[in-house]
């Protein structure tokens, strides 16, 4: 047997229960033995849901993919309502995918080599688990950053040579986006699925600088002009 | 389906879904030879050969098609401003309304609308702990709509992967046996063709499970280079999920549910048969596409095929439908029965029993079946609806209430249970994924449909 301690609105409650099983699985042991009221969400179990999400000892697994182990600390993931125990509201979250206007827009016939599948394979692999959302340190301070997942889908599209017209992407996340990012890179090193959005994010400042728009960032510090507009939209004297 | 399949492709083609490539060289040479002209930016999409079909002909991204489509389309959605209710479970259809019980805030809602698609996917969660669906593929959308008035056809043939892994049900891809991995029973003898058809290894694997032996996958004769490089994903699911290394031990595995054939009575254009405004799309409708057995990749081409048809069928109705809606007033009789369940006590436990009720009818109701099994599952089965009555959930909270939403569909998997048995009894033959080992031949005076509907008697079509 093996000890877990699970955040519960605020408390933390310990369990025993069966080693050498999925975190998920032993959630599903407590419900049925100890406490019906223990609440989580879960779906597939095999990784491919997104839904079973939660931090283990301060960092973001899908509960289907976690061994448990003694004394892990479960909570639900960060930046998101707390709707009960484990299960949280992911709906403001997913809004990002609109602000971000992550979609393919103009599509434009075109022949793609298997070159081109591949350069976004990764990125189309998400399964809006969440887990880079909740471990990414700027959404601590603002909550409107469009934050990783919305970004690196941003990223997939606007690289699509089927696009023909990525501009109104790129306009898009300009406002609490790629230059908002610290680039810690906490979102690639939890995504289950080995996206890393932290180069994605790198990539889109490339496209973006190409489109005409700078760091505001630096452009407000280096020469000390105010940062007007929010620090977004064409900037003429960016550096060009 | 199978004409409308190159314009599917084409419409997913320029919705952005990452389909897998080939170089522009070879899209020429080892293409299909196709009826349709296909425009070069459709010809360089990789296609794969299928198990069952004689050449390469479905379109793939990576090892995730299903997913790929569906996120692109989710993308879409997001873009197009459609309103998504999420955590929402469907209670009851009634014509041109739906209620639904809104987990998050622990009431009834009624949703009026003219007209209504049901895209709810199949029911083989209704064997719990020996399947790869996930939890909640309980077949609610089924029996919201039988109890509508819907007929439900084809229960009985219920399609087995062979290969899960043994206590997780997690699925162990075909090619882990194409690769050449072998089937063995305890005393290490391999005992089938392990590229038989899936119905076939599924029913001689279970057969050594009948006869009380374990049986394994072994892939240790490929050695741990050729594993990792050509089953990664296998190897990591094996470690984390059974606990094995399938590099140096044998890998357990039994045969689980995968596709539930049957479903909801619709016509071609994806109307449900005996409910005005309503459709149905994907797993949950019967268009008798897959027969008794599913082929592989055809249920991705059904839900985009189909999903469209029934879509645009759905706009068309509504749009020539000016009819007022009904006043609704069973919002509170719903409520009713909804707070009496959470505030039951008595002696039952609600996981308990899905257990018992996968258990049984894995082993009765399965992949080999007979007269004295599925009549001991019918007791069996009573048996388990008298003590549903019995279940005390423990959580009288109306709100984000997961033991309750849990009931609701075991309420599901019970009524489709028993469907699935009666079907199974009925046929009197072995046809497909459905084999009794009382009349393991195929009998054509059975070339029929066995359909269910409320309140009548049930009929064959
Ligand atoms: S790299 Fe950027 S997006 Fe990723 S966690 Fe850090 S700040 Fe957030
Ligand atoms: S990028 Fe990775 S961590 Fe983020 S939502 Fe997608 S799958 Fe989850
Ligand atoms: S349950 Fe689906 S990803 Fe974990």
């Amino acid at each position: 047997m093996v000890t877990l301690k699970i955040e519960r609105n605020g408390t933390i409650e310990h369990f025993e229960v069966s080693e050498g099983q999925t975190l998920l699985s032993a959630l599903y042991e407590i419900k049925e033995k100890y406490d019906t009221t223990l609440t989580f969400a879960a779906g597939c179990r095999a990784s491919v849901c997104g839904t079973c999400a939660v931090r283990v000892n301060d960092k973001e697994v899908l509960a289907c993919a976690h061994k448990v182990c003694d004394g892990d600390v479960v909570a639900p993931l960060r930046f998101h309502p707390l709707l009960r125990d484990l299960k949280v509201d992911k709906s403001q979250a997913l809004q990002t995918l609109q602000r971000s206007e992550a979609v393919l827009h103009h599509y434009g016939e075109a022949v793609l080599a298997p070159k081109d599948a591949h350069k976004t394979e990764r990125q189309s692999d998400c399964i809006l688990c969440d887990s880079c959302y909740s471990a990414c340190p700027v959404l601590a301070v603002d909550e409107a950053f469009l934050g990783p997942f919305a970004l690196t889908r941003a990223y997939r599209y606007a690289i699509d040579p089927r696009e023909s017209d990525n501009r109104s992407i790129i306009d898009a996340i300009q406002q609490k986006g790629v230059w908002d990012c610290t680039l810690c890179g906490e979102c690639t090193a939890v995504c289950p699925k080995g996206i890393d959005p932290k180069s994605d994010i790198l990539q889109l400042r490339t496209l973006s600088a190409q489109a005409g728009y700078s760091d505001p960032n630096f452009a407000a510090q280096s020469f000390g002009t105010p940062d007007f507009g929010g620090g977004f939209g064409f900037d003429p004297n960016g550096g060009f | 389906m199978c004409r409308l399949a190159p314009e599917a492709i084409a419409r997913l083609e320029r919705l952005g879904v990452p389909f897998s490539r080939i170089k522009a060289s070879q899209s020429d040479a080892n293409q299909n030879p196709s009826p349709f002209t296909l425009h070069p930016s459709l010809k360089c999409i990789a296609q794969r050969r299928m198990g069952g079909a004689s050449a390469p002909r479905a379109c793939y991204a990576q090892d995730y098609t299903g997913l790929k489509i569906l996120h692109t389309l989710y993308d879409h959605a997001w873009h197009s401003g459609v309103t998504f209710l999420n955590e929402h479970l469907l209670l009851a259809l009634e014509p041109h309304r739906a209620y639904f019980w809104d987990i998050r805030q622990g009431k009834v809602v009624a949703v009026n609308a003219k007209a209504i698609v049901l895209a709810t996917g199949g029911f083989g969660a209704i064997y719990h702990g020996h399947t790869t669906n996930l939890y909640g593929a309980t077949g609610d959308g089924l029996a919201a709509a039988y109890r509508a008035g819907a007929t439900l056809s084809d229960p009985e043939f219920v399609q087995f992967h062979p290969t899960g892994l043994y206590s997780s049900n997690i699925l162990i891809s075909e090619s882990a046996r194409g690769e050449g991995g072998y089937l063995v029973n305890e005393a290490g003898e391999r005992f089938t063709d392990e590229l038989a058809p899936r119905d076939e290894v599924a029913r001689a694997i279970f057969a050594q499970m009948q006869a009380g032996g374990k049986v394994y996958l072994d892939l240790r004769h490929l050695g741990k280079e050729k594993l990792e490089a050509l089953l990664p994903q296998e190897m990591a699911l094996a470690r984390l999920h059974e606990g094995v290394d399938p590099t140096e031990a044998l890998l357990p595995i039994k045969p689980v549910v995968h596709y539930t054939m049957g479903g909801i009575e619709t016509t071609l254009k994806a109307e449900v048969k005996g409910c005005e405004g309503l459709f149905a799309a994907g797993e949950c409708a019967n268009m008798h596409i897959h027969g008794a057995n599913r082929l592989g990749g055809n249920s991705l081409l059904e839900i985009v095929v189909f999903g469209e048809i029934a879509g645009k069928a759905a706009a068309a109705y509504a749009k020539e439908y000016d009819n007022s809606v009904p006043i609704s007033d069973r919002a509170e009789a719903l409520t009713q029965r909804i707070r009496k369940i959470c505030d039951r006590k008595g002696g039952e436990n609600l996981y308990t029993l899905r257990r018992e009720l996968g258990d049984l009818l894995y082993e009765k109701a399965g992949i080999i079946r007979s007269a004295d099994g599925l009549k001991a599952a019918q007791i069996k089965l009573n048996d388990l609806k008298e003590k549903l009555q019995a279940i005390d959930l423990g959580d009288s909270s109306l709100q984000n209430n997961q033991a309750l939403v849990e009931y609701l569909e075991f309420e599901n998997a019970l009524l489709l249970a028993e469907l699935l048995i009666d079907a199974a009894l009925k046929r009197q033959e072995s046809r497909g994924a459905h084999y009794r080992e009382d009349f393991p031949e195929t009998n054509d005076l059975f070339a029929y449909h066995i359909e269910a509907k409320q309140g009548g008697a049930d009929g064959n079509a």
